[in-house]
């Protein structure tokens, strides 16, 4: 995800403010985004996501704030923006009376692509998103995991350099948000820039290279999955031991804030960096097996989002079964 | 290939997938004609002083604007799904010409108009309808309805545009059905009492079928052309500022 290194930012913005009417949407947001890299917005529904991607696409004007998009100003070159970007909303912006190759067509003549490339283009994209048995299908027929699909093939006829996702798999199902992201994971390959929302923590962590939490229309915390994790308590070893005795002498001279006799594990505080894993393993017998439990996104959204449902409980991924998660390293 | 062009084609492929639409709107007005025609026709033919066959005559120009009054509903339709669908975002992000969506809903309702008005003038001239309009008259007659089509389609992108949904969109523009009512479209406003006969004569709808019925039927134009042709300009030229004004806002949501 970090094929390119550059400094080029494809998005750059300071002190963006919207409001609509009384109610404040985006209350002073400054951030940067590094060209040919994933950035998420990660937020709850009416965080103010889909506002600030609808500025940035040229959709609404905002308030205030200085904004830069694909190298031209928001305000004074909007049509600039519009040749450089793609958008794919929340909604899928598709034609569904038409087909589609219509559809494809369609995008290709308003890019004024020539009769030979867009016709080769309809065809690879086609290809691409794996819509061939439906190309000749009027819209309205695909399921929604195609018109999502269709939905990007549009988006990317143009070839945008950047790319806004709202909440691309908002309502699809599992396999079709794995295939959404592995189309995400190619772009990037591509040096596409691509700016998501979502809120679905998994997906940000799955696919950005940074993450902002967006909340009340203020940035509360930024920096990459693994930064945000490691800024919120909750890291922790846990250790399994093969027979009773030994999970005694271990918990005899361990700082233990969890044990569990049947499963014979003991869980120890610990950030997972090397010195801290030598030092619990110095003052004991080897242990069957050892992993390291890192916060996953949601721990880190709800610490900063001071949104947590039980605050007393320390996060713990093992009694978080509602969550989607990643599997744990184990080392 | 301008980006007006090409939306236009875009209508024209709606057009062609969703042909129960303009069956409709050919249904209507054609259904209203022989109500009229067959039910009423006897007895408003004879206060005519002719008979059902008087009546046809006097009828047809009032249903063509019927049809046009009709067939633009169709657009406020067509426009409101656009703009509460998730295309128009994808349109207004691309570098393409600003109002070229609504001219090629412009276009593709002209078409649309334009095939509601042969097939009404078909079944008009099959159960009696006599014009005895020479090359001229018709060519003048087209270049009216264009005209009258033209100002309505803009009125009812503005419409379609200001509605906030799709059933608020096919509802407003219904008034423009009555308008000919209203008029002098299906019995002379002077057997009207004479609060409405002052509206009826000088409604923008009057003078359009008045200009018809003359080209048509060679009955006297008078001042009518004129009027009828400027009432067109203002109703475009409000229209296509008020839809150009909504489009800006209504996406600035």
């Amino acid at each position: 995800m970090t094929a390119t290194v550059t400094t080029r930012p494809a998005i750059s913005l300071a002190g963006l403010r919207k409001s609509f009417g009384d109610t404040t949407v985006l209350d002073g947001i400054d951030l940067t985004v590094t060209e040919g890299t994933v950035f998420a917005l990660l937020g709850p529904n009416g965080a103010g996501k889909t506002t600030m991607v609808r500025i940035l696409a040229t959709l609404i004007p905002p308030d205030a704030g200085s904004i830069r998009v694909a190298g031209h100003d928001l305000t004074r070159e909007p049509d600039r923006i519009r040749a450089a970007i793609g958008l794919t909303g929340q909604f899928a912006a598709v034609d569904r009376l038409m087909t589609v190759r219509e559809n494809l067509q369609l995008m290709a003549d308003l890019n004024h692509l020539g009769r030979t490339e867009s016709r080769r283009r309809v065809a690879r994209l086609i290809e691409r998103f794996d819509l061939g048995a439906s190309a000749g299908k009027p819209v309205s027929l695909l399921s929604g995991g195609q018109q999502r699909r269709l939905d990007l093939a549009m988006t990317l006829t143009g070839d945008p350099r950047l790319i806004f996702l709202d909440e691309p798999t908002t309502g699809l199902d599992p396999r079709s948000r794995h295939d959404m992201w592995q189309i995400v994971r190619e772009m990037v390959a591509e040096g596409v820039t691509v700016f998501l929302t979502t809120q679905y923590l998994e997906e940000a962590d799955q696919l950005a290279d940074r993450i902002a939490l967006l909340d009340h229309g203020r940035i509360v915390a930024e920096g990459t999955p693994e930064e945000l994790k490691r800024r919120i308590p909750g890291g922790h070893l846990l250790l399994r031991f093969l027979d009773p005795g030994a999970l005694n002498a271990a918990a005899a001279v361990l700082d233990v804030t969890h044990r569990d006799d049947g499963a014979l594990t003991l869980q120890v505080p610990g950030d997972g960096s090397v010195n801290s894993i030598r030092e619990v393993l110095d003052r004991i017998h080897e242990p069957a097996e050892l992993s390291i439990h890192t916060p996953d996104l949601d721990d880190v959204f709800f610490t900063f989002t001071n949104k947590r449902p039980d605050t007393d409980k320390r996060p713990d991924t093992n009694k978080r079964p509602d969550t989607d998660k990643k599997p744990e390293e184990k080392r | 290939m301008t980006d007006s062009w090409i939306m236009f084609r875009r209508q024209l492929i709606h057009l062609k997938r969703y042909p129960s639409l303009t069956i409709m709107l050919i249904g209507l007005p054609v259904i209203f004609l022989l109500l009229f025609v067959y039910v009423f026709g006897g007895a408003v033919g004879a206060g005519l002083g002719g008979g059902r066959h008087a009546y046809v005559n006097y009828l047809t120009p009032g249903i063509l604007l019927f049809t046009v009054a009709g067939a633009v509903a169709g657009t406020a339709i067509s426009v409101a799904m656009d703009m509460t669908e998730g295309i128009v975002d994808r349109f207004r992000s691309m570098a393409i010409t600003r109002s070229s969506l609504l001219t090629g809903h412009v276009l593709g309702s002209l078409v649309q108009n334009f095939l509601a008005i042969a097939a009404v003038l078909a079944v008009a001239l099959l159960i009696g309808f006599r014009p005895n309009a020479g090359p001229l008259e018709w060519l003048a007659l087209l270049g009216l309805l264009t005209a009258v089509a033209f100002a309505l389609t803009w009125l009812a992108v503005a419409l379609g545009i200001a509605a906030d949904s799709v059933e608020t969109a096919s509802n407003t523009p219904m008034f423009l059905s009555l308008l000919p009512f209203l008029g002098s479209g299906f019995v002379p406003t002077d057997t009207m009492p004479s609060a409405l006969r002052a509206f009826a004569e000088n409604q923008p709808f009057t003078p359009i079928i008045e200009t018809i019925r003359g080209l048509l039927l060679g009955t006297g134009i008078g001042h009518s052309g004129y009027i009828a042709l400027a009432w067109c300009a203002g109703i475009s030229l409000v229209s296509y500022l008020w839809a150009r004004r909504g489009f800006k806002r209504r996406a600035a949501r």
